[in-house]
């Protein structure tokens, strides 16, 4: 790998534990790097650990009664081990975040053009009317009409899209070198979903930030990442280039979601392939492969020793019993 | 999908759901309404699927409540088998709701937490004072859905979201129905659960001859499963038109639209794909835009009619409704978009 | 069609009944140390009350013309007399243990006349709205507009002082407490999606309200009972201190007992000290019973 590494996560898992009850280990051994520029997708469904890893990474898990372990190397410092002092240093500046629902995400008593002078004055030393300049600047850069108007208004004035639109302006305010994005479009609905994208889209290649991606939309993930890991129960199960992973899946999981989602360009009267059972259908890691139970794939391997993440073909997989073949052509006979 | 025939189940006209809004802390008057719905013509086959499809705030799900008049229409008839419902009060309307029967959204919401699924089962059928064995009865529902008998004497809340989904669906085919709104049936799921539930509607389809009026934002949700699709905008009707047709030929502007945004779960396709992007958001239903209401937003809008002649929904020689004043002339292409260049410095 | 297999393969796979809502609060208010220590408190509180005439070493009314005995911990204490004796010559801890079963029977009774007429209320309110409930909801704030001391007076003026007069008077005041609560979650269930879709298989009105609506909506009035019975048998006290309780004066009652031991707090602090105690131990247990079981029904808690 020839590019310049800009966040490389190694090993990271995230244990919660409550008094009472056993502990909880919503995501382990998650690796994997991104480079400079580049977009990487974290796809998984509720309960797989994607959400949490992103909060882990930004440091905004709660500190009691959870243990962080790995380390996640963002330009030679670790993340996880970071003071609260450093942490503040980069979040906002150099990694931003943006969050799925965005009306809990906004100061609702602090208008629009406040709360994105805020962040651009914490981390640059300009004057309040320059941060007002920029900040409308931003707001016109995310497709916002008319945002000197929209400066002075409050949250609750906005419509879904645009309050999406005014954090994505403040994600990225500060220029960050990376955007966290999880599952930012949706709340949102197709048309507004579309126009969000495009700009997102758009901003990244301009500005060349990286992107991480979180979502449990496949079709989101298609058109916008050039790398993509699958979560499954908490860890990664098959990461691969965005061709290669869509057109030859090869964990049984990421296959079996291809295959379950109706799609728009699929033929009408076939029936949809489901998985079986439910995502909370698993058994722990420590026993064999957490998606076992609903594995059509499944082996006696699977239930006598944990798979690991290992280099298969030109991709990573944690599988003993892959998919063959193109499983596209099947689908299409 | 199956076992089409000619007979009409339910036939809807002008049909209109308005809220009033009103202001005055003493006296309160009505100073406006909400247009939820607004003047909406339908036609429903037996044994076949309606699809409504819309964005939030389209007014689809009122008009499905309002369907099954769990919300009392403004205006307009809804007739059901041959005899208008719309009418239709008390106790004369809650014996025919054993045969209009509805699934909703969020399973666990829609389930009372304190029933087991035994006494949710058979709670209707006892309402009705239909003839049957609980036990019997039960496990037949269950196997129906492909739960386990076991489930009999569980709650609601230790099941998983497709699993309750699938205890929604049991309830409502419970009374044999002839007739089922589903308002976003799979939206609330995980997306590997999303097609068992889709499935399971299409096999109970099959087997029990039900009607279908599935009600949904997901565009490829819909097209799995209806004959017929219906597109909303801002309370009315834009395009009806056979499912296979609609999503190859769609001619409503907005609908292009709809159908375009929909990412695919496919690389190259999404290369290749252009978004075609409307500008600005979706106007306030109490104060929608006059002639067509989609016009403020459309990237086919004509300086003529547009603005000030609301489009009927006309059926076109394809055998598409479409609610468009330029419908023709934009399908053989004589009237192209605006420039994408155009439509972005709308939207700034 | 797939086999559901119900939350997988070894959660729970034991039990072969479900886990009703009362059941699962159950089982989380018994891992509940807060909640174990209320339930100690109160089931003492309840023993003690109903073998009163077992537990007590003396008859309540009888009494011993010595000196003011001291409690077994001063120097000199009278034999026989643990916790000493009152100024009247009976025996405290006598008293005690029937103050007990006196602060029972009108906690208790004056509850459930709050509760049962407020739920009533509420009830009315919740179910038929529109008219009915703007009527109830305007009575209920005048009640709630009354000072229950106030209204605590008059009542006994009118039945002279006695025990039903205490019930009656604490009971009204707690009426507004219920009929507003039990309303207010009545209202925000009959919102939910089960009741429309109650409405959707046509199930009838009474049903859906008594079946569906008011079972729901209990569980933030049973919990407020609970904390009520704390506050009734303070104010049970309360109200005996201001003279308005039970007049025999054979009777023994706590809040009685702290008023006479008032003129001679100096020389015996303890006779106070005493029934105080008794009041804020048992007013706790309550109250901690209370707050376990708001925290075991909060859904958000569930599993």
């Amino acid at each position: 790998m020839n590019e310049k590494q800009l966040l490389s996560v190694d090993g990271l898992s995230v244990t919660f534990s409550r008094r009472g009850r056993d502990p909880v280990e919503a995501v382990s051994e998650v690796s994997f790097t991104i480079a400079e520029g580049e977009h990487v997708g974290i796809v998984g469904e509720s309960g797989s650990g994607k959400s949490v890893t992103a909060m882990a990474l930004m440091g905004l898990l709660p500190e009691r009664g959870t243990t962080v372990e790995g380390s996640a190397t963002y330009r030679e410092q670790d993340l996880l081990s970071m003071s609260r002092r450093q942490l503040n240093q980069i979040r906002g500046s150099e990694i931003a975040m943006v969050f799925q629902d965005p009306m809990s995400s906004l100061n609702p008593v602090v208008t629009i053009g406040t709360q994105i002078s805020e962040v651009i004055r914490r981390h640059h030393r300009v004057s309040s009317k320059e941060a007002a300049n920029r900040s409308a600047e931003m707001l016109d850069r995310v497709g916002i009409p008319d945002p000197r108007r929209r400066l002075r208004e409050y949250p609750h004035q906005l419509s879904g899209g645009i309050r999406q639109r005014v954090l994505i302006a403040i994600a990225l305010a500060c220029e960050p070198r990376l955007l966290i994005a999880d599952e930012p479009t949706t709340a949102l609905d197709v048309t507004i979903q579309a126009q969000i994208l495009n700009e997102l889209k758009e901003l990244v290649a301009d500005t060349g930030t990286s992107l991480i991606m979180i979502t449990h939309d496949l079709g989101v993930i298609a058109g916008l990442c050039d790398r993509v890991h699958v979560m499954y129960s908490g860890r990664i199960v098959e990461s691969a280039r965005r061709y290669q992973l869509f057109t030859t899946p090869r964990h049984p999981y990421t296959g079996g979601l291809l295959q379950s989602v109706p799609r728009l360009d699929s033929p009408q009267d076939e029936p949809l392939r489901p998985i079986e059972g439910s995502p909370t259908d698993t058994i722990p890691w420590t026993d064999g492969c957490a998606f076992q139970p609903r594995c059509p794939h499944a082996i006696d391997q699977c239930l006598e020793a944990t798979p690991h993440l290992e280099p298969y073909e030109d991709r990573m997989l944690r599988c003993f019993n892959p998919l063959k073949g193109d499983e596209d052509d099947k689908r299409d006979r | 999908m199956t076992s089409e025939t000619d007979e009409v189940v339910l036939e809807v006209s002008g049909l209109k759901v308005h809220f009033p809004i009103k202001a005055g802390s003493l006296i309160r008057r009505q100073v406006g309404a909400v247009k939820a719905v607004d003047g909406v013509d339908l036609t429903v086959k037996s044994g076949t699927t309606l699809g409504i499809v819309g964005e939030s705030g389209c007014g689809k799900s009122t008009l499905g409540k309002a369907l099954l008049k769990l919300i009392k229409p403004t205006e307009g008839t809804i007739s059901f088998d041959g005899s208008d419902i719309s009418q239709i009060y008390g106790e004369r309307l809650r014996r025919l709701r054993r045969r209009m029967q509805m699934i909703f959204q969020d399973p666990l919401s829609s389930l009372n937490p304190r029933q087991s699924v035994e006494t949710l089962l058979t709670e209707p059928m006892k309402a009705h004072r239909l003839d049957f064995d609980p036990k019997t009865k039960v496990a037949e529902l269950l196997d129906l859905v492909g739960l386990p008998h076991s489930a009999a004497n569980r709650y609601p809340h230790e099941f998983s979201g497709g699993q309750r989904q699938r205890l929604g669906i049991a309830r409502a085919v419970a009374l044999e129905p002839e007739l089922v709104i589903a308002d976003e049936p799979v939206s609330a799921l995980d997306v590997s659960i999303q097609a068992q539930v889709i499935n399971l509607l299409r096999e109970l389809q099959e087997r029990l001859g039900l009607t279908y009026i599935v009600i949904a934002h997901d565009l490829a949700v819909v097209r799995h499963v209806s004959d017929e699709i219906a597109v909303m905008y801002l309370g009315v009707i834009v395009e009806q038109a056979p499912a296979e047709q609609l999503y190859e030929h769609p001619m409503h502007p907005y609908t292009k639209a709809l159908l375009s945004a929909v990412p695919l779960p496919d690389p190259k396709a999404e290369d290749e794909r252009k978004p075609m992007l409307l500008s600005g958001e979706l106007p306030s239903p109490a104060d929608p835009p006059t002639g067509c209401r989609f016009h403020t937003r459309c990237p086919f809008r004509q300086p003529t009619r547009c603005a000030d002649e609301r489009p009927a929904l006309v059926e076109h020689s394809s055998g598409q409704k479409v609610a468009c004043h330029w419908a023709d002339e934009i399908a053989s292409g004589t009237i192209t978009p605006r420039e994408e260049q155009d439509a972005v410095t709308t939207a700034r | 069609m797939t086999e559901g297999t119900i939350n997988g393969p070894r959660a729970r796979a034991q039990r072969s009944h479900g886990d009703s809502l009362w059941r699962g609060a159950f089982r989380r208010l018994s891992r509940s140390p807060m909640a174990i220590a209320g339930a100690l408190i109160v089931v003492v509180f309840l023993i003690v009350a109903t073998f009163a005439p077992v537990l007590a070493p003396y008859e309540p009314a009888s009494t011993e013309w010595t000196q003011l005995s001291t409690p077994y911990w001063v120097q000199g204490h009278g034999p026989g007399h643990p916790l000493g004796i009152d100024r009247w010559g009976s025996d405290m801890l006598t008293q005690l243990i029937f103050g007990a079963r006196q602060s029972l029977i009108i906690g208790v009774v004056a509850t459930a006349i709050g509760l049962l007429a407020g739920a009533a209320l509420g009830t009315l309110a919740g179910a038929f709205g529109g008219w009915v409930d703007m009527i109830v909801m305007r009575i209920v704030d005048i009640m709630l507009s009354i000072p229950s001391l106030l209204l605590a007076i008059s009542i006994a003026a009118i039945l002279g002082k006695s025990s039903a007069a205490l019930m009656i008077a604490i009971g009204v005041g707690q009426v507004p407490i219920f009929a507003r609560l039990l309303r207010g979650s009545m209202l925000g269930q009959k919102n939910a999606d089960y009741v429309l879709a109650a409405d959707a298989l046509g199930l009838r009105r009474r049903t859906i309200v008594m079946g569906h609506v008011l079972p729901n909506s209990l569980g933030p009035t049973i919990v407020q009972a609970t904390l009520n019975l704390a506050t009734a048998i303070i104010e049970v006290a309360a109200l005996s201190y201001l003279g308005l309780g039970e007049g025999d004066p054979a009777v023994a009652e706590w809040g009685r007992m702290i008023v006479s031991a008032q003129d001679r707090f100096e020389i015996a602090p303890w006779l106070a000290f005493y029934p105080g105690i008794c009041i804020a131990i048992t007013a706790l247990g309550f109250t901690l019973l209370g707050e376990s079981l708001r925290e075991a029904l909060d859904p958000k808690q569930r599993r």
